[in-house]
């Protein structure tokens, strides 16, 4: 029982670290469809932006609270120069995107390289979340939790802002039909802009998330970004309760498979298990049902 | 109102109309008529700014707008109802109508008034506009479009692929704005209706104006044989 309870919690954490990660993918490439390869950096400028942070605040709750946000700004803002320099003209061009975001993403890599030194640094985790909780007899780490709040947290805003605010229905309006929106009135250009920043953001506070799981070095964002593609495409395009569903079905599929094998071995199994599924569902999880496509 | 001079627009390097002169007058209706090909649905795309001028100019009230990107044209008095019954299929009716109305002032009343118009539409708000009936979705296509206040309503054939009883409804509505004071190009395959609500006609065939002026005595023969019906 505990085992199964350690399993469940450990496959919630690890799918909450993928749904953050994944979170701003769903509306870069799940929404607008632009094949972002620099969305890891953009992750890994979130957790620099909270080691800098720490460097200046020196306080770790403090910092935390000043990080998660500024990682937002930072991610967002690198995401609305890389969409208006570069995929902002790329687009309906996906290979040309991919090569070229994979290009800027080792760009970025070097550049923390050259500001921050190849070898890992450390963000220290504020005293309120060290140690851990029992819970049903397992005694789960606080800053799992932490995040596994934080991932909630997210998804309900961006679910919300979606579906509620004009701001949301212009981006699902563009996402859905970019000349029909234009002649709505909607300028499909700042939509796009618009989507960009909020999705790169995200990637940002993902990185600040992950600051208190994990060391931080310029290859940090480069580790989640596969996954945080599988859980788009599994999740179905466009679809954030889809990215849910099959971030926490990756997080606790990998934690069985951990149980009974290695990490490198679990990845092996979550691959063949999402090359299976996709081969029996190609369109994911959740799809649209409409009369017309229109 | 709207003064189309030499315009020649097409897809990519094609051009597919050529040296298209048009004016829709306040307060008048214009009909484009045509077979399929013929052009009409690219003038329109042109028109309202989905496909560059390949040469000529386009201007409303004046104001040049030939370089204009569409959500611009929008704001500046055009509405462009595109074939096809076309809406945003996973936002609900009333998101659809909502889009529109955001930002505007009285855009809860604009949208009354929509549902004024089309009243089938009140009860299917929260409905997914994809799941509609294509012509609830062509009413809902013309409201979206009225919310934008425009003083130029573009139409791309209104009343094709929708079952008759609806048709007899989206015609009314049209004649009723046309009453109202609303300029309106229409590209229309019904003959009957086009020159029933116009004033004046225009008849593309191979993406050029073949025949064109006021829908009075003789106008349908003149227009079938422009048509070569």
């Amino acid at each position: 029982m505990d085992l199964l309870v350690g399993q469940l919690f450990t496959g919630l954490s690890t799918g909450s670290i993928l749904l953050l990660a994944a979170l701003g993918l769903s509306l870069t490439f799940g929404q607008m469809g632009v094949i972002n390869m620099a969305h890891g950096e953009f992750i890994m400028a979130g957790c620099y932006t909270a080691y800098v942070v720490q460097q200046i605040a020196g306080d770790a709750g403090v910092s935390l609270l000043i990080a998660l946000p500024l990682g937002f700004a930072v991610g967002g803002a690198m995401g609305l120069v890389l969409e208006a320099l570069l995929i902002r003209h790329l687009y309906h061009r996906p290979l040309d995107t991919l090569l070229v975001t994979f290009g800027v993403g080792l760009i970025l890599q070097q550049v923390a390289r050259d500001v921050f030194g190849a070898p890992a640094v450390n963000v220290s985790v504020p005293p309120a979340l060290r140690g851990g909780v029992d819970l049903l007899g397992v005694t789960v780490p606080k800053t799992r939790l932490f995040i596994m709040g934080l991932a909630i947290v997210a998804v309900t805003a961006v679910a919300l802002v979606l579906r509620f605010t004009p701001a949301g229905r212009r981006i699902r309006a563009v996402v859905g039909n970019r000349d029909l929106a234009e002649t709505a009135g909607i300028s499909s250009r700042a939509v796009d802009a618009g989507t960009f920043f909020i999705g790169s953001g995200l990637a940002g506070v993902a990185g600040v998330a992950l600051t208190l799981i994990g060391s931080t070095s310029p290859t940090t964002g480069q580790s989640y970004l596969v996954d945080a593609f599988l859980v788009v495409v599994a999740g179905g395009l466009g679809r954030i309760k889809g990215a849910v569903v099959a971030a926490v079905a990756l997080g606790a599929t990998q934690a069985v498979f951990e149980t009974y094998s290695t990490a490198s071995l679990a990845k092996v199994g979550v691959f063949i298990v999402i090359v299976v599924f996709l081969q029996l569902r190609p369109q994911g999880l959740f799809t649209l049902r409409t009369r017309s496509l229109a | 109102m709207l003064t189309l001079r030499n315009l020649t627009c097409g897809y990519g390097r094609t051009p597919v109309v050529h040296d298209v002169n048009l004016d829709v007058g306040t307060d008048q209706v214009v009909a484009v008529m045509g077979h399929n090909g013929a052009g009409k649905t690219t003038l329109l795309r042109a028109v309202v700014g989905l496909l560059p001028a390949m040469t000529g100019t386009i201007e409303l009230d004046g104001r040049d707008l030939t370089r204009t990107p569409t959500h611009r044209r929008i704001a500046h008095g055009m509405a462009y109802v595109p074939q096809g019954q076309q809406c945003f299929a996973h936002l609900t009716a009333g998101e659809n109508l909502r889009l529109v109305a955001d930002g505007r002032k009285h855009g809860k009343t604009l949208i009354d008034e929509q549902l004024d118009r089309f009243p089938a539409l009140r009860p299917l708000q929260n409905r997914q506009a994809g799941l509609l009936s294509g012509g609830q979705r062509q009413q809902l296509a013309i409201a979206r479009a009225l919310i934008t206040e425009p003083r130029l309503l573009i139409l791309d054939e209104p009343t094709e692929g929708i079952q008759p009883n609806v048709v007899a409804e989206i015609e009314a509505a049209i004649v009723d704005l046309a009453r109202s004071g609303l300029s309106v190009l229409l590209v229309e395959q019904h003959l009957g209706f086009a020159l029933q609500a116009a004033a004046q006609y225009a008849v593309l065939r191979s993406g050029r104006v073949a025949s064109h002026g006021a829908t009075g005595a003789g106008a349908r023969e003149r227009v079938r044989e422009a048509m070569a019906i």
